[in-house]
């Protein structure tokens, strides 16, 4: 088998903020009907988690889930195990209708992490990015510059952060840039 | 600014992460339609000074289509409400004959 390397491929900068590549991560699309029992089963046995609230994030042991729209979920899960989880849920749901994709080599994902991490990201995302409205462990697909991206908080002053593998060289220099260090806005920081 | 609030995902979007797709609720003529109404349906638009109805999409969000109501005097947004609908619901109909007395109500 070919040797997997990120987009990134182990990039690292540190100013305001620390961003890193988070490395090789199993991602798996999953749309189709999130009432269904069928989808929560195997979801939870690929990932362990339950099944994520509108915009939330589920994370457990083997995994975690994200709701990213009324009918999609993204699964991540170890890299090696994607192809695998992704012949799980097709047998597990044949007859329903969905649709499961392995795009673990299709996305970028980064580690962000730093008390200014709201600010910098705040540079080029309209978001709300207000702990009142985006809280730890919500997801929010938004947009970077002009890339669309989606983000979660997983604690106070960490992040992930995911985007097309093939803006992955952008977004890291974006973020850098918007990173360099004295040049905070000291909008979100300053609240905390 | 605009500030539209989707109702698929909750998420209160700003105008840049969205997608304006013109009026909404019009009746798509296909084929075998009388001359007059594939012409309504490809060039005949509503253009009232204030209250109109458009649909958007979330595009750099859910990426689901939504419907707003909104006026285009004023900028002020009267409501959002899901898209798998022929015509918008009667309460929010109702608040804008409230707030707009002269509007002439919900014209297809």
């Amino acid at each position: 088998m070919s040797n997997a390397v990120t987009a990134l491929n182990g990039a690292k900068y540190s100013g305001l903020i620390d961003i890193a590549d988070a490395g090789l991560m199993g991602m798996i699309t999953l749309r189709g009907d999130l009432a269904s029992a069928a989808m929560a089963k195997v979801v939870k046995s690929i990932t362990g988690a339950k099944m994520p609230k509108p915009r939330g994030v589920e994370i457990a042991g083997k995994g975690s889930v994200a709701w990213m729209s009324p009918d999609e979920l993204l699964i991540m899960i170890d890299y090696a195990y994607a192809d695998s989880a992704v012949a799980k849920i097709s047998s597990a749901l044949a007859g329903e209708h969905h649709l499961a994709v392995n795009v673990s080599d299709a996305r970028a994902v980064f580690d962000l992490s730093g008390d200014e991490l709201r600010d910098v990201l705040a540079k080029g995302s309209p978001s709300n990015l207000n702990p009142d409205s985006l809280p730890i462990g919500e997801m929010r697909r938004t947009r970077l510059g002009q890339l669309a991206v989606a983000f979660w908080f997983t604690d106070d002053s960490s992040a992930k952060l995911v985007c097309f593998r093939s803006v992955g060289d952008h977004v890291f220099k974006w973020l850098s840039n918007a990173a360099k260090p004295e040049s905070s806005p000291n909008f979100y920081s300053a609240m905390r | 600014m605009l500030i539209l609030t989707c109702p698929n995902c909750g998420i209160a979007a700003d105008e840049t992460e969205l997608h304006a797709d013109g009026q909404a609720h019009i009746t798509r003529h296909g084929a075998g339609a009388s001359d007059d109404d594939l012409e309504e349906y490809l060039f005949m638009r509503n253009n009232p000074k204030g209250v109109h109805f458009e649909r958007w999409r979330h595009v750099y969000g859910c990426g689901k289509w939504f419907h707003a109501a909104r006026c285009t005097m004023t900028l002020e947004v009267f409501g959002t409400y899901p898209a798998q609908t022929l015509e918008p619901p009667k309460d929010l109909v109702a608040k804008i004959k409230k707030k707009r007395p002269d509007w002439e109500g919900f014209v297809k």
